[in-house]
């Protein structure tokens, strides 16, 4: 019987968090600790003249300055976060040479004996620049005239993407109805509450490096600075002691990764570098920034016959890599049937951050486009759009439904289960849809502005290429487990002690979890893209089933009884025949492990009550979901009001609600952030005009409204827990659902809205627009 | 760089320290007391995750100078519960899921308990205008409400021990 899987337990992790007695990176102290700060650039494309740190290196406590100058006619780059055949490579050099290509670019480091110091320092480093034309549009950087982004770069664009699925040409061509829109989603950032960092140890009589870092993939930054500094697998350490948030910025290799071991290493000293928000804000990775001419074919009657797309992707400043494009292209057909669709990305360069991922990854602005034309074609149609989404979804008994496409992880995209009439359904009712749309003109003519949003989303979730997890029961009797997944507030140790709680029949408080310490297990990919239930918790659960049957087996064997006669409760094999029959776990791991003389383990079992398994999925398992909203509008300040705001959605098997829960308010909030309040502006120069809190907004408790989830289960068949990704769904539909929302609000107006975030300017403007336009 | 002495009573205990005057006082409590229950999320005062209580009103130490605080009585998260377990606060926190990464939790929970001493049964609008100056990327803000307002009433009831039983329960949890 299962005692923990599905059922509200409290998170392990929490007690030392509340107490103030959490180990983030910047908690962690050491004596001796030397402190690293980094001199960005100020210009989006400039040449480097000069550079001069003499008076720099004169500050009492000042222990090093370095530029690339200390590095030889090669000087290390970053590795791609995930490499393409069709990426035209420009690599960031760990730091700048030559040329700056973004703001924020690491120029020089300094290393201090405080923090303080070290910022004193840089300002005393002499740059000269000589600043050039940048490029800070992506339709700017696609036109063969505008300026190299790179003087090394013979052309901006950096690839192109694209598939095709059936003959939309012709489907077009036999459509009753054609339509077209532009849409674009804007840059965001991640903004994690604890912001990037790192300690770093060398011990050069060992020569070994230890690190600490607030990662979302620590062997990924095992794997890339094996390959950098040239060291050994075993000399280079990866810990992710708490992590302050993650959103997919963590995710990611940035220079200050290499520098900070690097300095410590040349310094032999213990380093730590520490973020500060203006830097983030700056120079850490974001996303989003997608430009698409998106065209859909349909009939009179509504179904749809073809989508094509042809989208600009930006990548900023340096190659990082083409999965949001391939997300997007691959995620826009979502809960439809879309029967002949073809996808063109283009991916160009700018001067502006390198992107990678932000919590959603490239689906948000699928989500925004397909939903965008179904309105469209809604309005087209003089039909309600829930209608025209109900006609045209994937039907459950159609699953598992293949969709021509190839996924990011190459594997073809087939939607494994769901039910995605009865999210919507479930969604509609929960907000009162029908008794909303009978009072909504009441509404309009007592000069209430409310609309109401829908938006729906398949997330292909829990990608390969795999996690491991190696389970071991002590001597002492409690069961450790070791991951790659490195959380960032996910719950995992919770999560992964329900699983192995159950499987080897021990209680929760028994068990420690490990995740991403790179000592502790070799492989690992990490925690992003909604992955670590399905990969890391089926590998937890394999182990675990291992580990017991090895247990039965040597337990078996102490208490003469068959193994299918035994079972494990609160630490003790029992027999079933004679419940007076028991051993305690502990002494079967002691045995296990050859601590206990004269007992021989049995025929073909190895010593060690332990197992390592590693879960490959055979391709993405679909999370979907539908969103409505709410909103009330008013037209003369463009200020919006969430009034009601429900989630249906469906992970598959749901582990722990309260965790799901967790991550699907949380998600949606993001998502409400991203639609309102949330843009890195940049200007024409490539500056960035909103580098910290006071100017980037992020949503706050009164701009987030309750939210009301409902749980679907649709469990996948393709792992054997059934569960499917939730980290993401909240966040991928919301801005579409809430921007929706407040078109449908100002529909008296009749004002579309093609492009996010809906800012109060932009609402005023579009309502001032429309009121002229019709004389108002 | 000039330093000053300065004398601050944290969390009941005494301390005497010799520090420059430019130190932030989230510095001084993280690095020189190691103190690191406080944290820093944007060091220029708008994500309230360096709140503390100073002379019982709530304050953001990344805006505060150490050497501002000479003399005066601190509060911070690890002083919030006794010598062992909980606050109700931090158990209400617990029981909600109030939070997931947790980076942030030591500046709301210092802002809840500020707000429960200042008005013991707030509306939920009240929670939201109070804690409107802390941010929180991961939660979603609702379960952060929903444990401030069920933290009022369990302080409330804590407050009017009417059986030898509550009594227990109140000596339990009250250090």
């Amino acid at each position: 019987m299962k005692r923990y899987l599905g059922a509200r337990v409290r998170r392990k992790e929490d007690m030392s968090l509340l107490q103030g007695r959490g180990t983030f990176v910047d908690d962690l102290q050491i004596d001796g600790t030397v402190h690293a700060a980094f001199l960005r650039s100020p210009h989006a494309r400039a040449r480097i003249v000069h550079f001069d740190a003499s008076e720099a290196l004169q500050l009492p406590g000042v222990l090093a300055v370095v530029s690339e100058r200390d590095f030889g006619a090669q000087i290390p780059v970053l590795p791609f976060s995930v490499p393409h055949p069709a990426l035209k490579p420009i690599l960031e050099p760990v730091l700048a040479r030559g040329e700056v290509c973004y703001v924020g670019e690491t120029v020089a480091a300094v290393v201090a004996e405080s923090r303080y110091i070290a910022e004193d320092a840089l300002d005393l480093i002499r740059v000269e620049y000589e600043p050039l034309d940048p490029v800070t549009d992506i339709e700017q950087a696609m036109d063969p005239k505008a300026p190299r982004i790179h003087e090394r770069a013979p052309e901006n664009i950096a690839g192109v993407l694209e598939q095709n699925v059936g003959n939309p040409d012709r489907a077009f061509r036999e459509a009753d109805h054609v339509i077209r829109e532009r849409v674009f989603v804007h840059r965001a950032a991640g903004q994690p509450m604890e912001t990037r960092a790192m300690l770093v140890t060398f011990d050069s009589k060992l020569g070994q490096l230890n690190i600490w870092t607030t990662s979302q993939g620590p062997h990924r930054i095992h794997r890339a600075l094996v390959s950098m500094l040239k060291m050994p697998d075993h000399k280079i350490r990866v810990i992710t002691p708490n992590v302050g948030g993650g959103f997919g910025v963590k995710g990611q290799f940035h220079a200050e990764n290499y520098l900070v071991p690097w300095l410590a290493m040349k310094l032999q000293k213990t380093v730590k570098f520490t973020e500060d928000r203006r830097e983030h804000c700056l120079a850490a990775r974001q996303e989003r920034d997608q430009v698409h001419y998106a065209e859909m074919a349909f009939k009179a009657d509504g179904t749809i016959l073809a989508v094509r797309v042809r989208f600009i992707h930006d990548m900023g400043a340096y190659s990082t890599s083409m999965v949001v494009p391939w997300i997007t292209g691959a995620t826009l057909p979502g809960p439809y049937r879309i029967p002949n669709y073809h996808f063109k990305a283009t991916v160009v360069y700018t001067n502006k951050v390198p992107t990678s991922v932000v919590r959603g990854a490239g689906r948000p602005q699928a989500v925004f486009t397909m939903e965008r034309l179904i309105e469209k074609a809604a309005k087209v149609l003089k039909m309600d759009s829930t209608r025209l989404r109900y006609k045209n979804f994937v039907q459950p008994e159609q699953m598992p439904y293949k969709l021509g496409l190839i996924y990011r992880d190459n594997h073809p995209m087939i939607y494994d289960s769901g039910d995605y009439p009865k999210c919507l359904r479930q969604a509609l009712r929960r907000i009162g849809y029908s008794e909303f749309r009978k009072r909504q003109q009441t509404l309009f003519r007592n000069g209430k502005y409310q609309g109401v949003g829908v938006a729906c989303y398949v997330e292909g979730t829990g990608l390969g290429p795999y996690e491991g997890a190696t389970v071991r029961v002590t001597m002492a009797g409690r069961v450790e487990v070791f991951t790659g997944t490195a959380p960032q507030g996910q719950g995992h140790d919770t999560m992964i002690s329900q699983i192995t709680a159950d499987e080897l029949g021990v209680n929760l408080d028994d068990i420690s979890v490990i995740c991403g310490d790179t000592a502790t297990i070799p492989y690992g990919i990490g925690t992003f893209a909604s992955r670590a239930t399905v990969t890391a918790g089926n590998a937890v659960f394999a182990a675990c089933r291992k580990v017991r049957e090895k247990t039965l087996a040597i337990a078996a064997n102490m208490l003469k009884a068959p193994v299918r006669s035994l079972d494990i409760k609160d630490g003790w094999i029992y027999s079933s025949r004679t419940r007076s029959k028991k051993v305690a776990l502990a002494e079967v791991a002691r045995i296990a492990s050859g601590a206990v003389s004269g007992f021989v383990l049995p025929k073909g079992i190895q010593p060690g009550l332990e197992a390592t398994v590693f879960f490959p999925p055979t391709r993405a398992t679909h999370s979907n979901g539908a969103h409505a909203c709410i909103v009330e509008v008013d037209p003369e300040t463009g200020g919006v009001k969430i009034l009601k705001y429900a989630v249906s959605h469906d992970c598959g098997r749901v582990l722990n609600p309260l965790i799901v829960e967790g991550q699907v308010v949380g998600g949606v909030a993001h998502g409400i952030g991203n639609a309102l309040l949330e843009e890195v502006i940049y200007d024409d120069n490539g500056q960035v005009l909103n580098a910290s809190f006071m100017d980037y907004l992020l949503p706050g408790p009164s701009d987030v409204p309750r939210i009301e989830v409902d749980h679907v289960e649709s469990p996948t068949k393709l792992n054997p827990l059934g569960v499917k990704g939730a980290g993401e769904g909240g966040t991928i539909p919301a801005s579409t659902a809430v921007l929706l929302a407040v078109e449908d609000a100002l529909s008296p107006f009749k004002v579309q809205f093609n492009s996010l975030p809906l800012s109060p300017e932009r609402i005023w403007k579009a309502v001032a627009g429309a009121a002229r336009e019709t004389g108002g | 760089m000039k330093t000053r002495k300065i004398r601050v009573k944290i969390n009941q205990k005494e301390y005497e320290r010799e520090v420059e005057a430019r130190t932030l006082l989230s510095d001084f409590l993280r690095a020189e007391l190691g103190l690191t229950g406080t944290h820093v999320g944007c060091e220029h005062g708008v994500c309230g995750a360096c709140t503390v209580l100073l002379n019982g009103e709530p304050v953001r130490s990344c805006l505060t100078l150490a050497v501002q605080v000479d003399g005066c009585e601190l509060l911070t998260v690890e002083g919030l519960a006794g010598v062992a377990g909980l606050h109700p606060i931090q158990e209400a926190f617990w029981d909600n899921h109030a939070l997931q990464c947790g980076y942030c939790t030591p500046g709301f929970l210092m802002m809840s308990y500020w707000l429960l001493q200042n008005n013991p049964a707030p509306k939920e609008e009240e929670i939201r205008r109070c804690l409107e100056g802390n941010i929180c990327r991961c939660t979603g803000y609702q379960s952060i409400v929903q444990a401030v307002l069920k933290a009022g009433k369990a302080m409330e009831a804590l407050k009017r021990p009417k059986t030898s039983k509550a009594r227990a329960a109140v000596s339990e949890v009250v250090p």
